[in-house]
């Protein structure tokens, strides 16, 4: 077992944070918030991962063959689609806001304060 | 019918409503739209009420739980999603359901007639919410309950930016969105540790399996990372800046729905995690649990109380005073005793009344005086007496008056504080006495034009209420519903404190769900879990006094600010904190992430 896959999952974690922070631009934002969501794809495959296992169909290899954990797959895949719909709505929400308010920039969208 | 199989059914009857909507709602005038999304919702309402009442009435504790699609567990592992109904699960999915049909009755005659052929998409977006917080509410599988998150957080974006006609309700939904979905993203990480270490996903069988072990940096890590995403949905201090936002431009029957259960079912969330994955000795130890939620609670029961204070907006000051009631459950939660547990259910079944009710009195202000700014406002509503009257007692029962369910609520679970720590109560007393005075305050100033004009002060951040009204012209005549709901939301709290019935199965309901061994063989032995008999929660005369107490500070505080209007002292100390809500997304994420940093360090003692 590596922990590389764990330490790449934490890295693009942070640096989709780091995005979210800084940005200056909300569909970037969007996009750093998908980046941050990957890093939900990479730990969850890092840990279904078997060392020298196939993909999980046993309609050719024999049924005590090493496979990698399906569970985590279909988890991931929920992910994926839980993840592609907020981020369709948030850039939804954004086409939106440029429409109505004519800029995308987080620090010209101040009308929320205090 | 088993009641165990009504179990999906409270889930899939509003998603099922929804497509019928989805569907149909083009062709359909919106009488028959509103009609047909009412009869789905009160249908949820009728099943998780069966469960409710097949939890609370069968033998020595059994509550239904149900595998869905018959995948039961082999061993005590299983692939399967399970539904449990217990008390306090299906209690919550019964208040979800009848808060939701009270706030569809509500939009009746709340929106201004939407276009043609979208007739359905209002109710159809609320059903979907409901399915999401009702799964939420019901789900024994932590995975699950992360799909349910983001299915009620989806609905909730969606719905704070109903009005895309507007920039605001757009700045709202965005902060909303993606703070909440960041949450929930860290949630999946921690869930996803959880299964590193037990290959389950169940709440019980990851508790069964962690309990084999100790407690080391992977359970603390877990902990951190899903209780992150769930304190997000619950607003904690300092994960609670999207909420004012997005309270303040979602239209008014959304905001009941935000604040009165989705941000409570965050606390639930936390509190559920807690006593079925960790409270074994393989997870979190007690101290480490309880200084961690003793601290943010304090934080924002303070803060919230602060700042709701501070506020002219009246959606923006319900939606502090939501957050400092928020710190006040989180609060009662982490005392972990069964006490505690069910004072802050009672708290949690009161305050959705009293903050439903509340709301929907603005709401009619929003749509007849196209305005929610306090000062704007000074005066102008004597013309509506009822409603004053309703906004009054809505603020008196914010303060804990007896025999409020929110005042019974509040009386419990301060005292099951007072054993944890003994200033306990009187933060208790405080917050709600400050919460409470804000909303009598900008009562008495609206509805009775006591004291002088306040004037406005300059310089300072300020979220004034000019808002578009939601009607398509001003309300000349205030219907029916707009008026009655309220009423009966209220009616419906008082009887929460007044029916000696609803306490009593509170309490079976706390002892129920903080019996962590009895919550494991439940689900995964089905065998029936011993109840452990407690005396049920009632008035006590410590609590009616205290409720008294701050009902008299509250009425207090409020006639001071009234008679006396802003004294520039209590700004200037609170304008830095003012300044922090910034609505600047960027500045909530870094928050966000220095909360997850703050949880780390008051957790870290929990592990060996």
């Amino acid at each position: 077992m590596t922990v590389l896959p764990y330490l790449v999952a934490g890295w693009i974690f942070l640096i989709g944070v780091y995005g979210l922070v800084t940005s200056r631009d909300l569909i970037h934002a969007v996009g750093c918030l998908a980046v941050t969501q990957s890093s939900t794809y990479v730990l969850l495959l890092a840990v279904g991962y078997r060392h020298g296992g196939t993909a999980p169909v046993f309609a050719d290899t024999p049924t005590d063959s090493r496979v990698v954990d399906p569970v985590v797959q279909a988890l991931a895949l929920t992910d994926i689609v839980v993840g592609a719909t907020v981020t369709a709505l948030l850039l939804a929400l954004v086409v939106q806001l440029r429409k109505r308010h004519g800029t995308v920039d987080p620090d010209a969208l101040s009308e929320l304060k205090g | 019918m088993d009641s165990a199989r009504l179990l999906p059914l409270v889930v899939a009857v509003p998603l099922l409503g929804a497509a019928v909507l989805v569907a149909a709602g083009r062709r359909l005038p919106r009488l028959v739209s509103d009609l047909l999304g009412c009869a789905f919702a009160a249908a949820t309402a009728v099943a998780a009420l069966l469960v409710l009442v097949r939890a609370g009435h069968a033998g020595p504790g059994a509550y239904p739980v149900e595998w869905v699609g018959g995948w039961r567990p082999v061993g005590g592992s299983g692939v399967g999603i399970v539904l449990v109904g217990d008390p306090l699960g299906a209690g919550l999915a019964a208040l979800v359901s009848l808060l939701v049909v009270a706030v569809l009755i509500y939009s009746w005659r709340y929106f201004e007639e939407p276009p043609r052929r979208h007739t359905g998409s209002f109710p159809a977006l609320i059903l979907v919410f409901q399915a999401g917080m009702c799964g939420f509410a019901l789900t024994g599988d932590l995975f699950n309950a992360f799909v349910f998150f983001e299915l009620m957080g989806v609905a909730a974006y969606a719905l704070t930016g109903f009005r895309v006609e507007e920039p605001k309700p757009l700045q709202g939904a965005l902060a909303f969105g993606v703070v909440n979905s960041l949450g929930g993203y860290a949630t999946l990480l921690g869930i996803t540790l959880l299964y590193a270490r037990t290959g389950e996903l169940g709440f019980a069988q990851i508790g069964r399996r962690l309990d084999a072990g100790g407690p080391d940096g992977l359970v603390l890590a877990a902990f951190v990372l899903v209780t992150t995403g769930l304190l997000v949905k619950a607003a904690a201090v300092p994960f609670h800046f999207w909420l004012p936002d997005a309270h303040a431009v979602a239209p008014t029957p959304v905001c009941m729905l935000l604040s009165g259960v989705m941000v409570e079912l965050g606390v639930y969330g936390v509190a559920r995690v807690y006593w079925t994955v960790f409270a074994g000795p393989g997870g979190l130890g007690h101290p480490a649990f309880t200084r961690a939620l003793l601290v943010l609670g304090v934080l924002t029961a303070l803060l919230g109380a602060a700042m709701c204070w501070q506020q002219r907006h009246l959606k923006r000051l319900l939606a502090f005073s939501t957050v400092a009631h928020t710190g006040l459950f989180l609060i009662g939660v982490a005392v972990l005793t069964p006490e505690g547990v069910s004072g802050t259910a009672l708290y949690v079944l009161g305050h959705a009344g009293v903050k439903a009710a509340l709301f929907a009195c603005v709401g009619v202000l929003l749509d007849r005086y196209a305005t929610v700014d306090e000062h704007e406002l000074f005066g102008r509503a004597r013309e509506l007496p009822v409603v004053g009257a309703l906004f009054a007692v809505g603020g008196l029962a914010l303060c804990g008056l007896p025999p409020f369910g929110s005042g019974l609520g509040k009386a419990v679970a301060e005292e099951a504080a007072g054993h944890t720590a003994g200033w306990l109560p009187a933060l208790y007393v405080l917050v709600s006495a400050v919460t409470g005075g804000a909303v009598l305050r900008a009562g008495l100033r609206i509805f009775a034009g006591a004291g002088r004009r306040p004037r406005d002060q300059e310089g300072e951040p300020e979220t004034t209420g000019e808002e578009e009204p939601e009607t398509g012209r001003r309300l000349g005549r205030i219907p029916v519903p707009l008026v009655a709901v309220p009423a009966a939301l209220l009616a419906a709290s008082l009887a929460v404190g007044a029916v000696p019935a609803v306490a009593s199965a509170m309490g079976r309901a706390g002892a129920l769900f903080t019996d962590t061994g009895g919550y494991r063989r439940t689900v995964l032995d089905a065998r029936a879990a011993a109840a452990p008999a407690l005396p049920p929660p009632h008035w006590q005369p410590t609590g009616i006094v205290l409720g008294l107490l701050s009902t008299a500070l509250a009425i207090a505080l409020a006639t001071l600010a009234v008679r006396r209007p802003a004294r520039d002292g209590t700004a200037a100390l609170l304008a830095p904190v003012r300044r922090l809500q910034s609505g600047h997304i960027g500045d909530y994420v870094a928050w966000l992430v220095a909360g997850t940093a703050l949880l780390t360090v008051l957790t870290v003692p929990g592990i060996r």
